[in-house]
């Protein structure tokens, strides 16, 4: 059974279709992630899901419970990391895990157990008698995280969960998501880092203009929409046009970058048997999710 | 309309400990203010006011003062306090994502302003009772109008703050309607010195039941009118608490 389950979600806000008919299937202990350009609904979605934000039409069910009936229960198993640091800046380290723990029920002295055990997971122990503003980026999502945590959740929900930290804080926080996957937390997470969810995703989903347009495994999403290799043509020369007509008429699947033509699903002789007659140099490289996401989404900007 | 539940003390709890955290920053103005008032105009303009009964002006003031400065704690609280934490510091939205619900959040904001209400009226009880300004045991009664008329003004106030876009908008509250208030509740003279119509207007203010009960507990003198007072604040408070749940909610959960 799908721990979260939701069926022909739509949310509608006054002239704006974000969710448009969303049927979503999240699996016990698996790692899923959203992928979207800004502007994909994946927010609107994340929200919904959390129950913080009622869906125009369609259910959603959390562990088999149904969220519009029982919106606490489900609250009080979900564990919730925003993308905007909502800490509470009014209170120290320490006293915003307790205060959060308070919210979920949790005795004082567990409370505090489990604080000083986050703190202590999350590398920020000698932090906790700070204020949130003398913290950096780094930590502070380490903290969200941290406060997600408090009341052991069994699916944990996060938005851009590295997004502008430096590589060493995105591995450390990659590597405490490992840690909880093998805990067997449930996770569901919305990013627009495509090495974000190659690495850590066990099944991704892109969304685009309110909709789901496919999902699967990372490396599966990349051989069946891009191959496992991708050819780039350096095609700015006078010769492009004639490339362009040469590829089409070969029935070959390319994608026109501007700068480069990126051809897929070919083998590196076929494509050099096809270009034999122009100068242009090729490049081979693997493919990756980003080709994927391209190729789905469109390289135009949406908003 | 949804109910709020107990859980409504959580956020009560995660406001007071914030206020002894930085409570040091605030005691002026709810404690320094309202007894400076009460000096300078009991005692300063005090002496030029010969009021018809033999009251002292300071004696006649001390009640209003104590209503009209448990409304100002529990507007400021509700108006500014909540508004800051809902947009800026984003604290409602961390919160709604765990089991308490948006009318737990804002039933939680509105006792936590009463209990400001209830401490600054309490405080300057203390102080008006050291000048020997109170009259009455009923004066111990005090404290619980002011947590009562607290929950009224931090109702109100709430439910503007769910309407307004930003900060500036609370410029119109103060200005248009709390300080009205404050001149024209009875505090600094009796409403029979109005015209007519004038008084007739004044008991659409909030303040003035809560100005007409301080006084008389003050003096430990009652009258029928003041059941009618008692009425209107229920029905005032329950009135606004129940619609800013509502508009809130609509506020929060987009």
């Amino acid at each position: 059974m799908a721990i979260i389950l939701a069926q022909n979600l739509t949310k509608k806000f006054k002239d704006l279709l974000a969710v448009d008919d969303v049927n979503l299937e999240i699996e016990e202990g698996e790692c899923f992630g959203l992928l979207g350009p800004n502007g994909a609904g994946k927010t609107s979605l994340v929200r919904m899901i959390t129950a913080v934000s009622p869906p125009t039409r369609g259910n959603i069910w959390v562990l088999g419970k149904d969220l519009k009936v029982y919106p606490r229960q489900v609250k009080a198993i979900l564990g919730v990391v925003p993308q905007l640091d909502n800490l509470d800046p009014d209170l120290t380290v320490l006293q915003n895990l307790i205060t959060f723990a308070r919210y979920f029920a949790i005795p004082k002295q567990e409370a505090y157990r489990r604080s000083t055990e986050l703190l202590r997971l999350f590398q920020l122990e000698d932090k906790h008698n700070s204020r949130i503003r003398e913290l950096s980026g780094g930590m502070k999502r380490r903290l969200l995280l941290a406060r997600g945590l408090i009341n052991q959740p069994t699916i944990i929900i996060l938005d851009e969960p590295t997004i502008g930290l430096d590589p060493q804080a995105r591995h450390l926080v990659w590597q405490n998501l490992g840690e909880l996957k093998a805990q067997g937390i449930t996770q569901l997470i919305c990013t627009q880092n495509m090495e974000e969810a190659a690495t850590i995703c066990d099944r991704v989903a892109i969304m685009h203009q309110g909709r789901i347009l496919t999902q699967d495994s990372p490396q599966a999403l990349v051989s069946r929409y891009v191959g496992d290799e991708v050819l780039e043509i350096e095609a700015n020369s006078r010769n492009r046009g004639k490339i362009i007509e040469k590829l089409t008429s070969r029935g070959l699947d390319f994608v026109d970058m501007g700068d480069t033509i990126q051809v897929c699903h070919v083998g590196r002789d076929e494509l050099a048997r096809t270009m034999m007659n122009f100068p242009e140099r090729l490049r081979q490289r693997p493919a990756t999710l980003e080709d994927v996401f391209f190729r789905l989404t469109g390289r135009t900007l949406v908003e | 309309m949804k109910p709020f539940s107990w859980r409504f003390i959580r956020m009560w709890q995660r406001n007071r400990d914030v206020f002894l955290r930085l409570w040091h920053a605030e005691a002026p103005g709810f404690v320094a203010e309202p007894i400076l008032v009460l000096l300078a105009m009991g005692l300063g303009l005090g002496a030029y006011v010969g009021l018809v009964d033999g009251q002292r002006y300071i004696e006649f003031i001390a009640p209003g003062i104590i209503a009209s400065y448990a409304m100002f704690s529990a507007s400021f609280e509700c108006t500014y306090g909540s508004f800051w934490r809902m947009e800026h510091q984003r604290t409602y939205d961390a919160i709604i994502a765990t089991p308490l619900s948006v009318e737990d959040v804002i039933a939680g904001e509105i006792f936590w302003g009463a209990t400001r209400s209830l401490m600054t009226g309490s405080v300057i009880l203390a102080v008006a009772a050291a000048f020997q300004l109170v009259h009455s045991p009923w004066a111990l009664l005090m404290p619980i109008l002011s947590f009562l008329s607290g929950i009224m003004f931090s109702s109100i106030a709430i439910l503007f703050t769910s309407l307004v876009p930003s900060f500036y908008s609370f410029n119109y509250y103060f200005t248009l309607f709390i300080t009205p208030m404050f001149f024209f509740s009875g505090v600094f003279f009796p409403l029979s010195s109005f015209p007519e119509i004038l008084q007739t207007l004044s008991w659409i203010l909030p303040l003035t039941p809560v100005v007409h009960l301080a006084r008389a507990l003050f003096w430990g003198e009652f009258h029928l009118n003041l059941l009618v007072a008692l009425v209107i604040i229920i029905v005032l408070t329950i009135l606004f608490f129940s619609i800013s749940l509502v508009t809130m909610r609509r506020r929060l959960t987009v």
